[in-house]
């Protein structure tokens, strides 16, 4: 099985690769990236004028199942991940029963194996149930595959828990990634606490929920030398201690979320549920905070934090609406159209955060178009627009904050593992 | 000036001359109210439906007394009696409504935001009586009406509103109506109960009642809302009447004929003393009666609004 894409430009930051060239992969792996390469005969892609990058890595993903297959399946949450040129994903462990056994874990690697149209990585759960109170037993979970552990949604409140969590995880290479939010400074809220919620009438959310969490996290990961991620990063004050802790050699890594890089809470002016999540939408300020550290390289990674809900659970009361949008068919463009449009980063910069950061962090073998490796790539028209349509969306769930934005940057193929995945 | 909005959500959305349209038109309501015969044909064979999700006697019954002088028919629900503890959702309870062919739904809720999400999803009229924390219209409209009433203006006012701001609906909708129409708004607590940002929406923010009070034409006072929010959120009872409670002795030391608003249920003694509330620069009880003509006002103009769309 071959397949041989032409004369695209090929960015590739593992390999300070922004050349066009031809790449050719064989039985799932890349064998040979150079101008003018001719194999007669073979499936051939014309990528004149196209970006040919390696497919993102997304390192924050909920695909509902098993439990709220009516959210999402790992079926439909993997094809939305192909059409957002995503071809491997890191699932949340807050399914229903939560991934926090063996037991459970291999569960679910039935499901990926038998339902799956992209690569599915495991983040088992810290704690039991993911309450907070008992850890899970993280050598038992590495056995099962997992490649992170995270409470997400949830953060460890017991900081003696979390530091065991922390020590475990390090023992085994195995990420921590953290959720910062202290549920008493969050107080119920369901909007970024200010001038806007004050006019809406909403509860709010104090930045000082996360940071505070964030600033506790990071002074553990340094007290035991111990690797940390924290996740989703949506304030200023976060994107600060982050930047203090790199600069001490701290082992801390962090994402951000696209709504994070462009939508502030005014966004929430008509009551939106789709722009209510958690982390909520931040002011203007917090925006431009995130997208200087993703250009100064403060922030590591982007992820979609794709989170599908219901319209029975979105098309309700703004306070009682759950938390949470879709991203997976959204992030790249995103991207291109608030940072790469802007000039906030290269498209090379671009892949780096969105693929090949990712992959580090969770040790996967992802996100780079080098020889050998798995050929798992999307090919993208960067300067084709397009308009999110509810109609169009393939995530069994519709509560996209972007519904009619416009975005620059159209996928045109998924490649995962050397074969065509998208379009389907 | 023709009234073009569907839907009455907040004062935020308003324009100047809008509320004065619907203070103009209040003032010749007022007049029918007058009357021995106080009913004017103005909205026969229209339907008003008051879907409550909260318990209210003042703003129902002002709402029902203004939908019936106007010779609407009205019909009144209220959460315990509906299918709403059987699990519809809002948006269900609204169409439904509508397939009833109501013309216009009067919706008071806990939810902030309640009011605009019925709106977007109906094409009947929906008038805010109330929506959480975030506005209540028809009071303010009322408390300002009052205000021109006593004082003949409201351009240049001093209006100061003392209490649970916080939590306050009718604070917030006061505070648009108000600075709109060019009055300058002080808004006093103690600071747990100041919300954040408020002083950007065009009020003064100060924790001193006596300063806020000095050259006040005029104080709105507003009760602790404790159904709302944990107890923490609130300052102890005696603490606060002795610190910003509504007194005759605070009020010896202002202007002789400051104006003393209170949208109600009045808590005697919780933040206004009863000789106060009782007294001659109290208008709780007129704010009550120009409340109908304000919410004739508003329920006529609603319904407008789709004539003059056809």
């Amino acid at each position: 099985m071959k397949l041989l894409i032409k004369g695209g430009r090929v960015i590739d930051p593992a390999n300070n690769i922004d050349e066009v060239l031809d790449i050719l992969a064989e039985d799932g792996n890349i064998t040979r990236l150079a101008k003018d390469i001719d194999v007669p005969g073979e499936q051939t892609i014309e990528a004149a004028g196209k970006i040919v990058m390696p497919a993102l890595v997304d390192m924050h993903v909920h695909l509902r199942e098993p439990g709220r297959e009516d959210k999402e399946t790992i079926k439909s949450g993997t094809l939305a991940a192909l059409k957002g040129g995503v071809a491997s994903v890191l699932v949340m462990p807050n399914t229903e029963p939560a991934m926090d056994s063996a037991e459970n874990i291999r569960m679910l690697t039935g499901l990926i194996k038998n339902s799956s149209y992209a690569n599915v990585y495991i983040c088992g759960a810290i704690t039991k149930g993911r309450y907070g109170k008992e850890l899970t037993g993280i050598a038992k979970l590495k056995n099962e595959g997992v490649v992170a552990i995270s409470d997400d949604g949830a953060a460890v409140d017991n900081e003696e828990l979390l530091l065991k969590a922390l020590l475990e995880a390090k023992e085994h290479r195995l990420p921590a990634i953290c959720h910062c939010e202290d549920r008493k400074l969050s107080n119920k809220g369901v909007m970024n606490s200010g001038l806007i919620s004050t006019r809406l009438g909403l509860r709010g959310i104090s930045r000082e929920s996360e940071y505070k969490r964030v600033e506790r996290d990071v002074s553990l990961a340094e007290r035991i030398s111990s690797p940390i991620h924290i996740t989703h990063l949506s304030c200023k004050e976060s994107v600060e201690i982050i930047a203090r802790a790199k600069k001490k050699a701290v082992k801390v890594t962090c994402d951000s979320a696209p709504h994070y890089f462009s939508l502030s809470e005014e966004a929430l002016l008509d009551y939106d549920t789709n722009m209510k999540m958690n982390p909520p939408l931040r002011t203007k300020e917090d925006v431009t905070a995130i997208k200087q550290a993703l250009k100064d390289g403060t922030i590591d990674a982007i992820a979609s934090d794709h989170a599908p809900q219901t319209i029975n659970e979105k098309e309700i009361e703004f306070e009682r609406a759950e938390f949470g949008v879709i991203g997976l068919e959204t992030l790249l463009s995103v991207s291109i159209t608030e940072l790469v449009e802007t000039g906030i980063l290269s498209f090379s910069e671009l892949i780096k955060r969105a693929a090949l950061n990712p992959a580090k962090i969770l040790k996967i073998n992802k996100g780079t178009l080098s020889i050998g490796a798995d050929a798992d790539i999307a090919i993208i028209d960067p300067y084709k627009q397009w308009t999110v349509r509810k109609e169009e969306i393939v995530s069994r769930s519709k509560n996209s904050s972007f519904l009619g934005r416009q975005l620059k940057g159209v996928v045109e193929y998924t490649i995962v593992n050397g074969k065509i995945a998208y379009p389907f | 000036m023709l009234w073009t909005k569907k839907d009455l959500l907040g004062l935020e959305y308003l324009s100047k001359e809008e509320i004065e349209l619907i203070l103009e038109t209040a003032e010749s309501f007022k007049e029918v109210t007058t009357r021995e015969i106080k009913k004017v044909p103005a909205l026969r064979g229209k339907t008003v439906v008051n879907l409550f999700y909260e318990p209210s006697t003042r703003t129902r019954v002002s709402f029902e007394v203004a939908a019936k002088r106007l010779s609407a028919d009205v019909i009144n629900i209220a959460v315990e009696t509906s299918s709403v503890r059987k699990g519809e959702t809002l948006i269900d309870t609204g169409k439904n409504i509508q397939a009833l062919k109501a013309d216009i739904l009067v919706v008071r809720h806990n939810c902030s935001g309640a009011p605009a999400l019925l709106a977007r999803s109906l094409a009947i009229n929906v008038v805010n009586a109330g929506d959480g924390w975030h506005e209540h219209p028809t009071q303010a409209l009322l408390d300002i009406f009052t205000l021109k009433e006593k004082l003949g203006r409201i351009e240049g006012l001093r209006v100061v509103i003392v209490g649970d701001i916080a939590h306050s609906r009718v604070c917030r909708s006061n505070i648009w109506g108000l600075s709109k129409l060019g009055a300058k708004v002080t808004v006093c607590a103690p600071e747990m109960l100041i919300p954040p940002g408020i002083g950007e929406m065009g009020a003064a923010v100060t924790c001193d009642i006596d300063e806020a009070l000095k050259d006040a034409d005029a104080v709105n006072v507003l009760r602790m809302q404790f159904e709302r929010d944990e107890p923490t959120a609130f300052p102890e009872q005696l603490e606060y009447f002795k610190n910003y409670g509504i007194t005759e002795e605070r009020l010896k030391r202002v202007k002789r004929n400051i104006i003393v608003m209170h949208p109600g249920p009045i808590n005697r003694g919780v933040e206004i003393a009863s000789v106060v509330a009782d007294g001659q620069n109290s208008v709780i009880l007129e704010q009550v009666t120009n409340g109908i003509a304000v919410r004739m006002a508003v329920l006529f103009l609603v319904a407008q609004a789709n004539e003059a769309k056809g």
